[in-house]
């Protein structure tokens, strides 16, 4: 070790505090990045072995009915690589003790095969004997919400009949990472199953013999998924079809796709912050050690040191303090990526999933911290080297302070002489005030940015399930009827109201932009289940025209007032015979196409999914059908809640049902825990920068000042009026770096919130007064005690010392 | 007591070649407007082995001509001839290494390095020379060997800055330039620094150059050059050197 190094080693311990200020913002900076990448390395990369090894489908199809023997003409199309049908069924289900009915959604296993595609993962007992009628393997989060093992019973409406299943199996799937039932916002494992059942036992309970309902594709590498979907739409338009999608509308899917959009948003905004206030700090330190040290450094190029290794000396002590933020912040960064993670395993179903621990992710992180701190270090640095060592060898010139306008002002002639020493001060180094403020702003801003979450979910809950939603229960039926399902629904037990609705899948085209959606019907006024205008008004559906989001309107480039182009997705299906009197001579057909040009009436909010509404009637004319439901919304009596789910439970045409109190707990329970440990986590962090922040403001004022102050001291002040020098210039900065904080904090949420918006939902901007006003106490806290930290050093000045140094 | 067998002979020998030769040097300063003329047109020549001592007042330019001979400053105009290399020559890498290998430092303040012990600051100039004594042997030179691992601030005025001198003769300088070495001292602790000065200059066989503005040390020199407005005003040889001990103020 040379002699410079020990004096490295020696510097540091004396600025121990200042070094582990900048060292732990710096963590967080790596820590902050490890863990938005590491969680987002982990998802990405758990998801697509996942999908891999259990062959996860590109395109995904549902219809009514379609014969066996298609099969091979969908395995003809151009990319096509693997293609396996299926049945899947929508299905209430009663599990012993648990009060609400459950939807669950019944899938068929091909019989002595596995899947080609879409492999359950089987985590426990085996898959369903072929033609058992009573055997389900099922999704092993619904089982573990019920304490369901293997033997355990359920019952199942199964196309209108209540049967007793055996659970023989507990299993995975790719296609269910994050299983979100009907109508929910969150997964409810009590609520959502997934079944899976023997092929021939589905075929006989849903009179499907030789035909299927769901098919699947798998795409070779390089193939045009557009192009597929085109084809296989018109092979299935005459069966039934409601529309091949590709992975990005498969629900799963997309869930993951919206939070991995979160994490690179995340990993965008939040680590540079906090290695751009390190490299301040750096710059901020380094530039005051070199004043400290120029006649040192004039010493070392008299002694005959070259600029070279004078200049690399200083970019060690810097490397020394990278290093330990970088320890601290990889122990950090791995600490939170595996909370982070385990938080995920909690809601997203994987086979494993463990915290990326890719040593490329470390080296990333201590490179960019490394870069940082050498960006912070190089302007300091810089100025050792063009030190000229006759002029660093003498003692520097007194800072030069002159009066400026403001100081002639009338008005500031009447404050005391320490209030004119502290604004002096600051006018005097301009860039490190503004520094020192743009620090303690960006943690006020950091603070903002994670509180703001709460104010926009209360805000989401507010208006999706206060302002909008009234109903208890949402209805699916398991087919369409008429009107007079309703009669039935209405004579429930416990019933109050009951409103209809009808939800038709459609294509919507607007030039070369196009979604998939569905359309909802509903009464022209509906009380239950309501429409809310931007001013979050209800209003009354038009007698034609379509009502539709925000999103929608944005995806599709609509205005109200536009004409949009509207195909329905669900109009060839078909009865079984006359669909095989068409089979075979499909080609030769040329069918109607069910495509029609809709006005836009209106644009309105919604937060979750892709809404289009349409006036109940208005959609049955444009269908050219009668009055069609295919569900209803539903205000029963909590005191006769009991007997209206046996009823559910009972009742044959009934799909799925979805609570409303039950899924906006649910959704208040997950997102809290989500929530409240990443405001946790920031909250720390942004302690640490505001801290870091103004402690080495203050640290290096007070060396600079030490000799002023000191001097005061001598004159007769008290320790406190001493003080309240130096801490009137903090107190200015941090109060002016309040209003620029909140501005930022609303910058950084706007950005975070672009982050968060996807088709399945989108979070309003909310910030209220009171998350400003919380961000600027905890940062103003966090100032204070920095500056009580500092202020027992200014209680400690050794008044002769100080005099006597030269400077 | 009078010190006959040093006598002023090798002060001023008419044929000897100069270890340093300066013609017409001229140093000005500017600060916004002004102008100052530091150094204006010096002539001298410093011979090896010599002991030379610069006195005038503040402000006459001693400082600046030891800056420029020790190759931290370049003059104006003029030249400086070192062992027959112009120095003003040298670009700022060839002035490096002419202070790295040639030239040793000792200041009015000490300039020692506070996080480093005696010894360290001593071993920061043997680590980069060629052929130094080791730390201990220089700090052995200036009678520090008992407190080789003190800090500066433990120890005295007059002991920082025999560590200061050790640090400069550690490698063997030809050249040794001290600037008012005892300006900060008293004089008791200034005569113990000059005698500490004095004697590892003769055990390295240097040649030094001491500025002061203290008469009263002109009286050890070989010769004494007197400053006044940035020119040597008179060169005097002289003739019974003293012993520090011998002089005091």
């Amino acid at each position: 070790m040379t002699v410079l190094d020990r004096k490295i080693l020696r510097d540091l311990r004396r600025l121990w505090s200042q070094a582990l200020a900048i060292a732990l913002v710096m963590a967080a900076g790596v820590a902050t990045l490890i863990l938005a990448v590491g969680a987002y390395q982990s998802l990405e990369e758990t998801r697509a072995a996942y999908y891999e090894r259990h062959s996860f489908a590109d395109v995904f199809a549902e219809l009514t009915r379609a014969p066996d023997h298609l099969t091979q003409r969908i395995e003809r199309i151009d990319g096509v690589v693997a293609v396996e049908t299926r049945i899947s069924e929508s299905a209430i289900l009663d599990v012993l003790g648990f009060e609400p009915p459950v939807t669950g959604l019944v899938l068929s296993l091909p019989d002595h095969r596995m899947p080609r595609l879409n492999r359950p993962y089987l985590r426990m007992g085996r898959f369903p004997d072929a033609g058992s009628p009573s055997e389900a393997t099922v999704n092993e989060a619904f089982a573990n919400a019920h304490g369901l093992t293997i033997g355990s019973t359920f019952s199942a409406i199964l196309n209108g009949r209540k049967r007793k299943l055996t659970i023989v199996g507990l299993v995975l799937s790719p296609e269910f990472i994050y299983a979100i039932g009907p109508g929910d916002l969150v997964p409810d494992n009590r609520r959502f199953a997934v079944i899976w059942m023997s092929r021939t036992t589905l075929e006989d309970i849903f009179d499907l013999e030789g035909a299927f309902n769901a098919v699947a594709l798998k795409l070779s590498h390089g193939a045009s998924e557009q192009s597929v979907i085109e084809q296989l739409d018109n092979m299935l338009e005459r069966y039934g079809g409601s529309g091949a999608t590709g992975r990005a509308d498969q629900l799963s899917h997309a869930f993951l796709d919206a939070e991995l959009k979160q994490l690179r948003a995340l990993a965008r905004i939040i680590p540079p912050i906090f290695l751009f206030v390190s490299a301040f700090l750096i710059n901020m330190t380094l530039t005051r050690l070199i004043a400290l040290e120029r006649e040192q450094i004039g010493l070392l190029k008299a002694l005959g040191y070259e600029k070279l290794p004078i200049a690399f000396h200083y970019m060690k002590l810097v490397a020394v303090i990278a290093f330990f933020g970088i320890v601290i912040g990889i122990a950090l960064g791995t600490r939170f990526g595996q909370g982070l993670t385990r938080l995920y395993s909690e809601f997203f179903n994987f086979p494993f999933l463990v915290f990326a621990r890719d040593p490329a992710i470390y080296l990333l992180s201590a490179a960019v911290c490394l870069a940082a701190a050498a960006a912070g270090a190089a302007r300091a640095v810089f100025a050792v080297v063009r030190l000229d060592p006759v002029v660093a060898m003498k003692p520097p010139a007194p800072p030069r302070y002159r009066r400026t306008w403001s100081e002639r002002h009338a008005l500031l002639r009447h404050l005391s002489q320490m209030t004119v020493i502290s604004i002096r001060h600051i006018i005097r180094w301009p860039v490190r005030a503004a520094f020192t403020t743009l620090g303690v702003a960006l943690a006020c801003a950091l603070l903002v940015v994670s509180l703001f979450s709460f104010d926009s979910i209360e805000h989401m809950i507010d208006v999706s399930f206060f302002i909008a939603q009234r109903q208890d229960a949402t209805l699916t039926l398991a087919e369409r009827s008429d009107q007079r399902v309703m009669h039935s629904i209405a004579n429930l037990p416990g019933v109050m109201r009951a409103e209809p609705f009808r939800s038709v899948p459609v294509r919507m085209r607007n030039g070369q932009h196009e979604k998939l959606l569905s359309i909802q019907g509903k009464p022209r006024r509906p009380a239950l289940s309501r429409v809310i205008d931007l001013d979050l008004n209800p209003v009354s559906l038009p007698g034609e025209g379509l009502v539709i989001d925000e999103r929608v309107a944005q995806v599709l480039h609509l205005r109200r007032g536009d004409f949009v182009e509207v195909e329905f997705l669900d109009g060839r299906k078909r009865a079984p015979r006359m669909m095989a009197q068409l089979d075979g001579h499909a080609d030769e057909m040329q069918l109607p196409t069910s495509r029609v040009y809709v006005p836009i009436a209106d644009v309105i909010r919604s937060y979750f999914g892709l809404s289009a509404f349409m006036e109940i009637s208005a959609l049955g004319r444009l269908r050219g059908e009668g009055p069609v439901v295919n569900g209803a919304f539903v205000q029963y009596d909590r005191n006769r809640q009991t007997e209206f789910f046996a009823a559910i439970k009972d009742t044959p045409e009934m799909a799925g049902i979805g609570l409303r109190s039950v899924s906006l707990s649910k959704f208040r329970e997950t997102l809290e825990k989500n929530i409240d440990m990443m405001v946790t986590i920031y909250a720390a962090l942004a302690i640490i920068v505001a801290v870091g922040v103004v402690y080495n403001s203050a640290r290096i004022q007070l060396s600079e000042q030490a000799r002023e102050l000191a001097s005061l001291r001598v004159l007769g002040f008290t320790r406190a009026e001493v003080s309240r020098v130096l801490v009137l210039e903090l107190a200015i900065l941090v109060i002016l770096a309040q209003p620029l904080g909140w501005v930022l904090g609303y910058a950084f949420s706007w950005l975070t919130i672009q982050g968060f918006s996807s088709d399945l939902y989108r979070a309003p901007l909310i910030i209220n007064l009171a998350t400003y006003a919380w961000s600027s106490i905890v940062v103003g806290s966090a100032a204070i005690l920095a500056a009580l930290l500092v202020r027992r050093r200014i209680d400690k000045l050794d008044l002769i010392a100080v005099l006597k140094t030269r400077e | 007591m009078k010190n006959s067998a040093v006598q002023s002979a090798a002060a001023g020998r008419a044929g000897a070649t100069p270890l340093f030769s300066a013609r017409d040097v001229t140093k000005v300063y500017r600060t916004g407007d002004v102008e100052v003329r530091a150094l204006n047109g010096v002539d001298l020549d410093l011979y090896e082995h010599e002991i030379l001592v610069l006195l005038g007042p503040s402000g006459s330019g001693k400082s600046t001509l030891l800056n420029i001979l020790g190759g931290l400053d370049h003059p104006t105009a003029g030249s400086i001839v070192f062992r027959d290399e112009e120095l003003t020559q040298f670009d700022e890498e060839a002035l490096t290494d002419y202070r790295r290998r040639h030239v040793g430092f000792v200041f009015q303040f000490y300039n020692l390095v506070p996080s480093l012990t005696a010894r360290e600051n001593v071993e920061l100039v043997t680590e980069i020379a060629e052929n130094a004594m080791t730390p201990e042997e220089a700090l052995q030179l200036v009678g520090l060997e008992e407190r080789m691992d003190h800090f500066p601030s433990q120890m005295s005025g007059g002991e920082q800055q025999r560590v200061a001198i050790a640090r400069a003769i550690a490698k063997r300088p030809e050249v040794l330039l001290c600037d008012e070495p005892t300006g900060a001292l008293d004089s008791k602790t200034g005569i113990l620094v000059l005698e500490a000065l004095l004697a590892v200059s003769r055990s390295v066989d240097t040649t030094m150059v001491i500025i002061t503005h203290n008469a009263a040390i002109q009286r050890i020199a070989h010769r004494v050059a007197f400053f006044a407005d940035g020119r040597i005003t008179e060169v005097k040889a002289i003739e019974e050197r003293l012993q520090p001990s011998d002089i005091s103020w």
